[in-house]
């Protein structure tokens, strides 16, 4: 693992860009295969099943370092994270031989098998025989939480140098539900996958938010404007008679949605990419309905006819066989809508264009969004080509002002990683009958100064503390803005929200002067 | 019970039967200083005693005027029968444990400590006591220092990397002690700038007659880019000065025992960090305060909450009490 072990340091310890790929490149240069497969695998989220768990891990840490275990956890707590916890506080008393990492993987595995007590022997002489950073790594692997500052994008430019390939096959084939046990690297990379490539997505092309007036993106014939669906971003597959549904996440979700099944007898070939939405009697539900069918593992009759999802379409990506991503928009629609219209199926539809003639039009347009359910408004240009990944400039998403709230913050959490050893959960409570009730958590929206500045408040007015956790002094108010409202039975304050964050401090304002739940009720529709 | 030798006021730590406070907070008439850095030297004080060698330093940072007098290590003073006595803390140059004694009963305040030898500054030695105030900055055991000939030979290693990819080598280190550390350990492998504020530092120490082997240039607005080819720049932060424009292409480090936390070198963006610091580790701390054979422990700044309950534990008898203190940044 050393070479590996080794790559991580040099990762880690350069913050540009360009030298993590060198990194990369020279590592994939010199390992071989299997490790190559396992690097590859570990930085896209694929890893061994845990086969201990981090409170044994803990106890054994403890043992080995002389400490008591409330002296642990006190030092987790600061350090923040648990793989370094241990790298730091077990020290090393002799050296293994070194093995790649492919080996030590094989060893992990093979934990899952032992009796505890030989887990314990066994995990106990690895740390024991290892350097910190070694250690650290191993750790990393063990727990599963493998983050260490390389995109996806970093991995593709770094295997297509290496390979002398294009980045966008390399993206592709770093796609789908392999895992280093039913592939090698030569299959995943370098063998010609026509037969089982079936089930492989596309990269989707992300968007980013409008930063400029519209009037600034150009005539407004070029452009085509959609509704932003409130849905799951989602890319249908229908290959040789069979249905694949992959989510922007890369997770492949077909099982989740029984009535896109029927597609494989009513169309061509082909992949759409488009946004999954629970959708009844001509009209889009809230996500939160959507919500209450992704959680479940398996899906009542019931269900499927309360919350029943379709998939608004909005572009094709492959047709007949053939990748049509370099076409332009205007004739991918075409064909979207052909298909569609084939099909003349409930659950896919196409995400209707929004006429407009003149800019101002769409700001019009654009408030109506919360009561269709929107987002906002996605503008596409007419002649764009389908990219690969987050590319600026042809598709813009204009999204609608999120909902605001007022809100005091009652706990704070300490961070991970980055935000170690600093307060930057928060939770924050609105007025009830003279009492703050907790209504959202929220981690983001801070500039680094003013994640400072209420660090330094919670620590200096500090109720309670529990563990990581402190209650403190209701005093300082923040603006919270969220997505969606909903009511809900498993809050506490009986309303959940979407993505709330920080939208800024309110030192303006007194606690008294905070919103009340009662207020936030109204918000729902 | 009478009064405690030493109580901790508002206005700082007291002992009232010599009307002296240490490393006070507040103006008064007579400090005792352990030593130069800003949150335990202040200014406002009538009186200065302190080490012989922080008095130039303590006048280049509170002014030329103040009143101090000045003591070697060791050297006893007595104020209406308490015996005060300065004893090397090993933390930066001139940096002095306080000892307190009066009526067979003796006292020892850490102000900052180090057990590591740096080199410059006079080595810690441990002093017995009944009752010893402790730092705890680093009171946590994931806190563990490599000796300081490896961390100089990584940081070298650094350097001279930077130096083949034409980069310069910024490191960012206090301009009181972690500044001079670097300077006098490092091998001279090329020209190395300082910042106005360590190159102010430097000279003060200089004035006691301590050499920092390596020679220096402070950073001025006529150098341009040519003279800081392969060069080494000291400077107490690493952004937002208008100076590191005049660079070119430079690589960042910073020295820290915070540096020991990944999430903390992330957070700074930093490239590097090297794990250097003037407080004594987790190892440096349990044996200082083993060496003092002290019963009563009381611990200031740093993980005072952990590390007194850890003590607890030891048998010791341990608390902790708040001071305006601040440990390294």
């Amino acid at each position: 693992m050393k070479s590996f072990t080794e790559l991580i340091l040099k990762i880690d310890s350069n913050r540009k860009t360009t030298a993590k790929i060198q990194a990369l490149v020279d590592f994939f240069d010199e390992a071989d295969d299997d490790d190559k497969l396992w690097t590859i695998a570990l930085f896209t989220h694929r890893r061994p099943k845990r086969s201990v768990t981090t409170a044994k891990l803990r106890e054994w840490a403890t043992e080995l370092a002389g400490i008591p275990l409330w002296l642990f956890e006190e030092s987790y707590h600061i350090v923040g994270d648990l793989a370094e916890t241990i790298a730091m506080l077990v020290p090393q008393t002799t050296e293994i031989p070194p093995i790649g990492l492919s080996e030590w993987i094989a060893k992990i595995i093979a934990l899952k098998e032992e009796s505890e007590e030989n887990q314990k022997s066994k995990v106990q002489t690895y740390w024991q025989g290892m350097s910190r950073t070694e250690r650290f790594v191993f750790n990393k692997i063990l727990t599963g939480g493998f983050r260490i500052g390389v995109s996806r994008k970093i991995l593709t430019k770094a295997l297509a140098q290496t390979l002398d390939q294009e980045e966008a096959i390399i993206a592709h084939r770093l796609m789908g539900d392999w895992q280093p046990d039913n592939t090698t690297f030569k299959k995943l990379l370098i063998e010609d996958h026509q037969h089982d490539s079936d089930a492989k997505p596309y990269p989707f092309y992300l968007t980013y938010a409008l930063d400029k007036e519209l009037s600034e993106i150009g005539l407004e014939v070029e452009w085509l404007a959609e509704r932003k669906w409130d849905g799951i971003r989602a890319q249908v597959i229908i290959r040789n008679q069979n249905i694949y549904i992959w989510s922007r996440g890369e997770e492949l979700i077909t099982d989740k949605f029984p009535e896109l099944q029927a597609l494989t007898d009513l169309i061509d070939d082909c992949v759409l990419d488009g946004e999954l939405m629970a959708f009844k009697d001509g009209h889009p539900l809230s996500f939160h309905q959507l919500q209450t069918r992704i959680g479940r593992k398996t899906l009542s009759q019931k269900l499927l006819s309360e919350v029943p999802v379709i998939l608004m379409a909005y572009d094709v990506l492959e047709y007949k066989g053939k990748d049509i991503r370099s076409t332009p928009l205007s004739a991918r629609r075409k064909i979207l809508e052909n298909i569609i219209e084939k099909a003349h199926y409930f659950a896919l539809r196409l995400s209707e264009a929004v006429p407009f003639t003149a800019w101002k039009e769409l700001m019009r347009e654009k408030s109506k969004s919360r009561a269709l359910h929107c987002e906002g408004l996605m503008l596409k240009k007419k002649d764009s080509l389908y990219h690969v990944g987050r590319v600026k400039g042809d598709w813009w998403k204009w999204k609608v002002e999120p909902y605001t709230i007022d809100a005091v913050l009652t706990y704070a959490m300490s961070g991970h990683g980055r935000r170690a050893n600093l307060y930057t959960d928060y939770t924050f409570g609105l007025w009830e009958n003279n009492e703050l009730v907790t209504f959202a958590k929220a981690y983001s929206g801070l500039t680094d100064q003013e994640i400072l500045q209420v660090d330094q408040f919670v620590k200096n007015n500090s109720l309670q503390k529990f563990g990581p956790v402190r209650s403190v002094q209701p005093q300082m108010v923040f603006e919270i803005a969220f997505e969606g409202i909903a009511y809900s039975k498993r809050h506490k304050s009986g309303v959940a929200v979407r993505f709330p964050r920080i939208k800024r401090i309110r030192l303006d304002k007194k606690i008294e002067e905070a919103n009340t739940l009662d207020d936030l009720k109204a918000m729902i529709e | 019970m009478g009064k405690s030798l030493l109580q901790f006021t508002k206005k700082g730590i007291y002992c009232s039967q010599a009307k002296v406070y240490i490393d006070p907070w507040r103006p008064v008439d007579k400090a005792i200083v352990t030593h130069a850095h800003a949150d335990h030297s202040r200014k406002g004080m009538k009186h200065y005693l302190t080490h012989h060698y922080s008095i130039p330093i303590m006048k280049a940072r509170l002014g030329k005027n103040i009143v101090t007098q000045g003591l070697h290590y060791g050297e006893e003073i007595t104020i209406n029968e308490v015996k005060f006595s300065l004893h090397p803390a090993g933390h930066v140059v001139g940096s002095a444990q306080v000892r307190v004694e009066y009526n067979g009963e003796v006292w020892v305040v850490s102000g900052d400590y180090k057990t590591q030898d740096d080199g410059l500054s006079t080595p810690f030695e441990p002093v017995k006591c009944h009752t010893f105030i402790t730092e705890c900055t680093f009171g946590l055991p994931v806190f563990l220092w490599q000796p300081q000939h490896h961390v100089i030979s990584s940081i070298e290693e650094w350097w001279q990397n930077n130096q083949s990819q034409n980069r310069c080598s910024l490191i960012s280190a206090y301009s009181l002690g972690k500044a001079q550390r670097i300077l006098y350990n490092l091998a001279p492998l090329g020209p190395i700038y300082v910042h106005s504020s360590v190159d102010q530092m430097n000279k003060a120490i200089e004035e006691s007659g301590i050499r920092l082997k390596n020679k220096y240039q402070p950073i001025t607005k006529h150098l341009s880019k040519a003279d800081f080819e392969k060069a080494l720049i000291i400077s107490p932060g690493t952004t937002g000065d208008n100076w590191t424009k005049l660079l070119g292409k430079f690589n960042t480090a910073a020295c820290s025992g915070w540096m020991q936390l990944r999430g903390m070198k992330r957070r700074q963006n930093l490239d590097t960090g090297f794990v250097l610091s003037d407080h004594a580790d987790w190892q440096g701390l349990n044996q200082a305060i083993k060496c003092t054979t002290a019963e009563n422990i009381i611990c200031t700044h740093g993980y005072s909450d952990i590390f007194s309950a850890w003590l607890r534990e030891q048998g010791l008898n341990a608390h902790t009490e708040q001071t305006l203190f601040q440990g390294e940044e």
